[in-house]
């Protein structure tokens, strides 16, 4: 199977993410739309180290793995500190950082 | 013997110092102390005129250096003093005439509580004279003429409760600013173009300049001549000033400040003779203001006004004198000396007739005064007599040489300076004559004043009629005494550079035709205030009469010009200002607001609408990129 599909997977899958990060309120499901698009782009960088041959984009995928990690336990945290005080998890509801 | 001249003028600027500072405690013997400096500078004046006629004519100036005042590279400015024939006619005039006037301030300022500072002010006034018409340079001569100026202001304005007399003042100064700003170019350029200032070095070096920057200076030093000569255009304090007391006004008239433009002219006689251009202007001015302050003279009722449009109308003389170089300087000087005789004794004599009515000013309240005051009257009359020029009195000789001169001026010019000046000594003899007949002569016009008190005139007391009869002695002889062997023009001839011009007309004729307008003057004026009763109301008169009373419209002229103009400008200024810089920078500022005020609601706090933007923003450049490797 030619590595192309995989970027086209690649794509589908973080113009699905995209769309979730923009249509869903619900923080824990934009989160999970955002590790969507993460996880789409390590597709993509998988797929073209397997084009041209070389290893980098593998090496750039497990830096995307590390950042996806750390940002995992930041937004969680985020997330569940927003729940306790607001009682709702939707992000529109935090909204007060505006003139 | 030279340091007497630093003393000259320190004697009365001690006084000053002594008298304004000193406060209370020198109320009662002020102005005794003030006379007693301005005598003490008088009698030094007349100790160095002694030493000076001692010596030979070639040898006769003093110099004096009192200390380095700016002792800078390239720039020496030096207080220090210059005493020649000219200076030292200055130096008595002023001091001798001074001294008669402090004298006559203490009987007529006898009941101002303020009479001390009235002495300081005086001898301030003597002070700075004295340093113009001593100095040097021209840069020590300004501090001089700036003192002239604020002594003036001072005097003028000395009874600022009255608000016509604080505007008067502030009016003085202003104009006479005017002339100062001249003054000072005239340095600059100087300075300039000659790398000196100091009078003697430039007088030599006069020649040297271009045709172009001599005329320059001309014309600055003209313009403060104007000012403190009151020539036209500048000539609108001179009328307002006689709200000052009236010892002031002889001051002003006939020993300082207006003087201080002739000696101005004849002091860089170097400089004019080298710019015949600005020499032209000079005789203009001079011409100009002599009918213009005699037509001023003939409509006032107010006395004091009608001796000022008098005095403007003979320093318009000595300016027209002064004005024809070479051949003019020393009579200028010395229609100068005359006039500062008996025009100091017409202000007096005016002052001790105020002073036996009641401070009335109007002439037309007047009227047979010459068996209530009969020193007044006659040394007023002497006065009188010699300012019209009546022969063999002071103003004769004077006078006439004056227009003999502008008759050699020779060719059109000489003819119509000529004519303008026999004209003026008709209009002269005519207003003199009315003022004389409208105070002394015919029935008695005399009228309550606001209090209701009927004036009762009586003669003034020894220290004002003693000045008076000085000043009479001098308005009858000082011509004769000047013109004898020609004494006064030879003294004068080292530094005035005299030459002798030849008129088309002989003296004779000259001398005829001024008597003949002398005659007209008088009669005319016999015919209207003489003859026939005067109107205590004066009458509507014609429309010259009318326009005279008001200055010739001078105030008028400077309002609507000056004022007017003044006021638009300034307006349109702040409107410019207002509408078109700040409205740039306020437009700017404005736009930026309102821009800003937009791109805030782009931060409305909603995460999601940040991200739009985002990846809209990525799209737009990835669609970028990608067209530009299209292309």
């Amino acid at each position: 199977m030619s590595p192309i599909n995989y970027v086209y997977l690649a794509a589908l899958l973080f113009t699905i993410g995209a769309a979730g990060v923009l249509i869903r309120r619900n923080a824990i499901v934009v989160f999970m739309c955002i590790e969507l698009m993460l996880n789409a782009s390590n597709l993509a960088l998988v797929a073209f180290s397997r084009m041209h041959g070389n290893l980098d984009g593998q090496i750039m995928a497990f830096f995307v793995m590390v950042v996806a990690a750390a940002e995992v336990v930041v937004g969680l945290a985020i997330i569940v500190m927003l729940y306790r005080a607001r009682h709702s998890a939707s992000v529109d509801d935090a909204s007060l950082m505006k003139l | 013997m030279e340091s007497l001249i630093g003393l000259l003028v320190g004697a009365p600027l001690l006084g000053a110092a002594v008298l304004l500072v000193g406060g209370r405690r020198l109320d009662r013997v002020g102005h005794w102390l003030a006379s007693a400096l301005a005598a003490v500078s008088f009698v030094l004046g007349a100790v160095l005129f002694a030493e000076l006629l001692g010596r030979s004519t070639g040898d006769r100036t003093l110099h004096s250096h009192l200390f380095s005042w700016v002792p800078v590279e390239g720039f020496q400015a030096d207080v220090a003093f210059q005493l020649d024939q000219l200076s030292m006619v200055f130096v008595l005039l002023i001091t001798g005439v001074g001294t008669l006037i402090h004298l006559y301030s203490v009987g007529y300022m006898e009941h101002d509580e303020r009479r001390r500072r009235f002495f300081g002010y005086l001898n301030l006034f003597l002070a700075a004279m004295l340093l113009l018409v001593l100095a040097d340079n021209y840069l020590l001569l300004y501090v001089g003429w700036e003192g002239v100026g604020l002594a003036s202001y001072l005097l003028i304005g000395f009874w600022q409760h009255k608000p016509t007399a604080a505007a008067a003042a502030k009016k003085a100064f202003l104009v006479n600013r005017v002339g100062d700003a001249g003054l000072a170019i005239a340095i600059f350029l100087m300075f300039t173009t000659f790398g000196s200032f100091a009078i003697a070095p430039v007088a030599e070096a006069a020649g040297e300049a271009g045709q172009g920057t001599l005329t320059a200076i001309g014309l600055m030093l003209l313009l403060a001549a104007c000012g403190k000569s009151a020539q036209v255009p500048l000539q609108s304090w001179l009328g307002d000033a006689m709200e000052g007391p009236t010892p002031v006004s002889a001051l002003i008239h006939a020993a300082t400040m207006v003087t201080a433009g002739v000696y101005l002219i004849t002091r860089s006689g170097a400089l004019f003779n080298a710019a015949p251009d600005a020499q032209t202007v000079v005789v203009v001015v001079g011409a100009v203001t002599l009918l213009f302050g005699a037509l001023v003279g003939c409509a006032k009722d107010d006395i004091k006004k009608a001796l000022a449009g008098s005095t403007m109308s003979q320093i318009g003389y000595m300016i027209l004198a002064a004005g024809l170089g070479p051949i003019g300087y020393a009579f200028a000087i010395m229609h100068l000396v005359t006039h500062g005789f008996f025009k100091a004794g017409l202000f007096l004599g005016a002052g001790s007739v105020m002073h036996g009515m009641n401070d009335e000013v109007d002439m037309r309240r007047y009227g047979g005064l010459r068996k209530y005051m009969p020193v007044t009257f006659v040394t007023f009359g002497l006065g009188y007599l010699a300012i019209i020029g009546f022969p063999y009195l002071s103003g004769f000789f004077s006078k006439d040489q004056i227009i003999e001169a502008a008759f050699a001026k020779g060719g059109t010019q000489g003819w119509i300076l000529g004519a303008v000046t026999l004209l003026g000594a008709a209009i002269t003899a005519y207003y003199m004559t009315r003022v004389m007949l409208m105070t002394f002569f015919g029935e008695k016009r005399w009228k309550p004043d606001a209090e209701g008190n009927m004036p009762h005139p009586h003669e003034s007391p020894k220290t004002m009629t003693i000045p008076m009869v000085v000043l009479a002695f001098g308005s009858v002889f000082a011509g004769g005494l000047f013109k004898l062997n020609d004494s006064f023009v030879h003294w004068l001839e080292p530094v005035v550079s005299l030459e002798h011009g030849h008129s088309p007309v002989s003296a004779g004729a000259v001398t005829a035709a001024t008597i003949v307008a002398l005659v007209l003057g008088v009669g005319a004026a016999w015919l209207q205030y003489g003859r026939r009763p005067v109107p205590a109301e004066a009458p509507r008169g014609s429309l010259l009469t009318r326009a005279a009373r008001r200055d010739l419209l001078q105030d008028d002229f400077n309002h609507v010009v000056l004022v007017r103009g003044g006021e638009h400008l300034t307006r349109s200024l702040v409107y410019l200002d207002g509408k078109v810089v700040d409205g740039a920078v306020n437009g700017v500022a404005a736009g930026f607001g309102g821009l800003s005020g937009r791109l805030r609601r782009l931060q409305n706090g909603f995460a999601r609408s940040y991200a739009v933007s985002m990846f809209g923003g990525a799209a737009v450049l990835v669609a970028a990129t990608l067209l530009m490797r299209a292309v």
